[in-house]
């Protein structure tokens, strides 16, 4: 009786301590996927000061076009939906490749990868078109800050891209052993931030553009 | 082929920044050789320059930002050398066009490249110490960072002798930075150098955030970490916060730049106010991610030199964070001028004015420490009362400054420079110097000379006040900052006194270079053997000076704060049995080969070759891909090994 009291308190007590923080080193797993989320908040900052001076470049289009007239909102859906679908094909291959099935992790990768293609693929004719017609990055200040918010986002989608045949590679030599997860954990998390960051581009930039 | 890169770049006319070119450029050479001769590069390479051990990283930290600190001390002599004689009829020695360069380089060096790494290089040594862990959370981008730092310093280097510097100040404000008034290189210089170390800073900010949060000893719970840790803390959760608004905003200026975009430009739809509130909203918090580990080093000198626990823990870690979250909404306080309006202007005044409050608790938690404590005064105590003395001054011109009408008359006037001066050098400054005597013999195993570290403690402090009081009163009788010559001759007596100041902060330095000369001659008398030469409160004097390359051979259980001294209140000792394997990072040489593309990269695109720009840049990336290649970073020291060591301690 004493002595189950006694655990009893121990427990208690150890677990208050962990919960203040108490609990020693955290595990690797934890640490690696904790300092990438830092980092993704990092990038946040980074995309919300793009944000910030696309909102307040909006209208200073300097007698050039304007989203209005730019803007091909079916040619934006689509591309929105190769995007959050690509999400949802790499939430698969993770638990795929949390249940050690190398298989299955590679359809869905490769899904991945062609719904993400096919996004840049379609943003990049639409970037063309518009520099076709001289609505360029140095047109006007607007598409200045149009330009370096969704071609930073396109920047992301490639590097994200490459990343992606890089850990394929690295899951084809090493297998998917913890190391290995560990970065595809933290690729998944890069890949849906990627998303978030759309929405904000696809309401700001895309739909109150038009209705403007 | 090599873009805009000719003969033409280097500055044949200008003799001053080609003969200290020179000499700097024969006393590195003279320092490569001596190594080599010694046969030192081997263990150069292996122990410091490949090294991902937070300790070494963080003296290599400081050692860059001492030697940096001479470069923008040197031009800081030559400006107010400039200032003091260029009064009147007379021209003084220094050409506008290399005044500007000037003033520009030593506010982006001393901010850049002296301050951030004396304050990143003490968090880098001590944090992982404080907290009783082995090392930081990723070690291999903790070097990283630090060659990134590095590149940036370089490159600002090179503009002496390759081209120019930015002549646009060192917030560098377009129009005036833009392609249309700046066409030459300098501009380029400053943009790349800054973007690079930017990049590396905040690597290092995500690295301290998920160490703090992450990687603590057993028992370590939030409120019982060191203050020093608290403020670490804070710092690098501003630094992810604000470096990348940093970033974001010197690439629009780089894309305005090389693009021909139209963010910040006169035309075409640019809006130059959206740089100046940009640059703030990271400048601002740039501010507080220097002060706030300052503060840091100031609780714990003075907790430790009064022999008291330091006046109440919790609200000194209240007072942090409350910085920590105000410091975001005062940035309009730079440009109250700007014309947003009274009720922005009003509501960005009361803002800072506010922030006031905090730092006052901190100063009264301070100087309540040392109120009836056995206060004894070597050189970090020395440095942390001239510190609460010389902040608070400078804290009340910044609540002046704080009041929109009185800014209107002080704006861009050299009181301004004397109030950022007042809480940079007075708080900034002594806090490195204070933290660099105190833990100095924990890095090294020796302890500093008193007598010459009391002596530069004088001349900094004597220096100090002489070189920027008047200052202040220049500023209230009208006179703006940045004046290559100096219409007014009534401001000559004033301005020599200035110089004088100046030239008594150089014996300030001299007497640190003779005070490490000293006792690195004299170390075999000066050994620390104990590891706890203060009688310290905190985890990091519980372990040997130097500590091993593991920390601690066992990690400690904390039950309190203050654990170091609870532990030797209660006669615990550290274990010496029961040892178990440790697993420890492995050298990679990865920083530094980055950071030798790096410099290509930036190099090549300040200069537009771009077939050079985007080799650096490709061979970097690959550099980058075989590191992160690897799966076996962890090399294991076993429990016999780790038995072994520990004896022969």
């Amino acid at each position: 009786m004493t002595i189950t009291a006694s655990d009893e308190a121990l427990t208690a007590d150890g677990s208050e301590l962990v919960r203040a923080g108490g609990g020693g080193p955290a595990g690797k797993r934890i640490v690696v996927a904790y300092g990438f989320w830092i980092f993704i908040l990092s990038d946040m900052v980074m995309f919300s000061a793009l944000f910030a001076t696309y909102a307040v470049l909006s209208g200073n289009t300097a007698g050039g076009p304007t989203g209005a007239e730019l803007f091909n909102l079916r040619n934006v859906f689509i591309e929105t939906v190769c995007l959050l679908l690509s999400s949802y094909t790499c939430g698969l291959g993770a638990l795929s490749a949390e249940r050690r099935q190398p298989g299955r992790f590679f359809v869905f990768a490769a899904l991945t990868f062609l719904l993400g293609a096919a996004f840049l693929i379609i943003e990049a004719t639409e970037f063309a078109r518009m520099v076709q017609t001289g609505a360029g990055p140095s047109r006007s200040g607007f598409l200045s800050a149009f330009f370096a918010l969704v071609g930073m986002h396109g920047a992301h989608v490639t590097s994200g891209l490459l990343a992606l045949i890089y850990l394929a590679a690295q899951v084809i030599a090493k297998g998917l052993r913890p190391a290995v997860l560990r970065r595809l954990l933290c690729w998944s998390l890069f890949w849906h931030a990627l998303d978030i960051v759309w929405v904000g581009v696809f309401t700001l930039v895309y739909l109150m553009g038009v209705h403007h | 082929m090599l873009g805009k890169l000719s003969w033409s770049a280097i500055p044949f006319n200008e003799p001053l920044p080609l003969l200290s070119g020179a000499a700097v450029g024969i006393v590195i050479l003279a320092v490569l050789v001596i190594i080599a001769m010694k046969g030192w590069w081997p263990y150069l390479w292996r122990e410091w320059l490949t090294s991902v051990d937070h300790k070494h990283i963080g003296v290599m930290y400081v050692l860059l930002g001492l030697v940096m600190l001479l470069r923008g001390f040197s031009d800081a002599i030559m400006m107010r050398t400039q200032q003091a004689v260029a009064v009147g009829d007379a021209q003084g020695y220094l050409p506008p066009s290399h005044y500007d360069q000037i003033f520009s380089a030593h506010g982006s060096i001393m901010i850049f490249f002296v301050a951030m790494p004396l304050v990143i290089g003490l968090m880098n040594f001590v944090v992982p110490l404080q907290l009783g862990v082995r090392d930081v959370a990723f070690p291999v981008l903790n070097s990283v960072s630090f060659w990134l730092t590095a590149t940036g310093a370089l490159l600002i280097n090179v503009s002496l002798v390759i081209g120019n510097f930015a002549r646009t100040g060192w917030m560098g404000y377009p129009p005036l930075s833009e392609l249309a008034f700046s066409p030459d290189v300098g501009v380029d210089y400053y943009l790349w150098s800054l973007q690079i170390s930017g990049i590396g800073t905040l690597l290092t900010g995500v690295n301290f955030v998920t160490t703090i949060l992450k990687l603590r000893a057993p028992g370590m719970t939030y409120f019982r970490m060191p203050v020093f840790c608290w403020t670490a803390l804070a710092s690098n959760l501003l630094i992810v916060a604000a470096f990348p608004v940093l970033t974001a905003t010197f690439l629009m200026l780089l894309l305005d730049r090389y693009l021909g975009m139209h963010f910040f430009t006169n035309d075409g739809g640019g809006n130059q106010m959206m740089y100046v509130n940009l640059f703030w909203a990271w400048g601002h918090p740039e501010v507080y991610i220097l002060i706030l580990p300052a503060f840091g080093v100031f609780s714990e000198v003075v907790a430790t030199f009064s022999g008291k626990g330091l006046f109440s823990y919790r609200s000194m870690v209240w007072a942090t964070l409350g910085i920590c979250v105000l410091s975001f909404m005062v940035w309009l306080h730079h440009f109250f001028t700007m014309g947003a309006g009274a009720d922005v202007n009003a509501f960005f005044g009361i803002m800072s004015s506010i922030i006031a409050v905090p730092t006052g608790v901190k100063v009264f938690n301070w100087l309540f420490t040392m109120f009836h404590g056995r206060i004894v005064f070597r050189t970090p105590m020395m440095f942390a009362v001239g510190f609460i003395i010389t902040f608070v001054i400078g804290g009340l011109t910044g609540v002046l400054l704080a009041v929109p009408p009185a800014d209107f008359v002080l704006h861009n006037s050299t009181f301004l420079v004397a109030h950022f001066h007042n809480v940079i050098i007075g708080g900034v400054v002594f806090g490195a110097l204070a933290g660099i005597n105190y833990w100095f013999p924990k890095a090294f195993g020796f302890t500093l000379d008193e007598r010459l570290g009391h002596a530069s403690f004088w001349c900094w402090l004597i220096g100090f006040y002489l070189a920027f009081m008047p200052l202040y009163m220049l500023g209230l009788m009208g006179m703006t900052r940045r004046l290559e010559h100096v219409p007014d001759p009534s401001w000559q007596p004033l301005l020599l006194v200035a110089e004088g100041g100046a030239i008594v902060i150089l014996c300030g330095i001299a007497c640190q270079i003779a005070q490490l000369y000293v006792s690195i001659r004299g170390r075999d008398q000066r050994r620390d053997l104990t590891g706890d030469p203060w009688n310290g409160r905190t985890l990091e004097w519980s372990t040997t000076s130097p500590p091993p390359a593991y920390n601690f051979a066992v990690l400690p259980k904390v039950e309190t704060v203050d654990a170091f001294w609870h532990m030797k209140r209660m006669h615990q000792t550290t274990a010496k049995s029961g040892y178990e394997a440790i697993e420890m990072p492995r050298n990679s040489p990865a920083g530094f080969i980055i950071a030798f593309f790096a410099v290509i990269m930036g190099f090549s695109l300040i200069w537009q070759i771009w077939w050079l720009a985007i080799l650096g840049f490709l061979a970097a990336a690959i550099v980058v891909l075989v590191a992160a290649w690897s799966t076996d970073r962890e090399h294991e020291i076993s429990a016999a090994d780790v038995a072994q060591a520990e004896r022969a301690r």
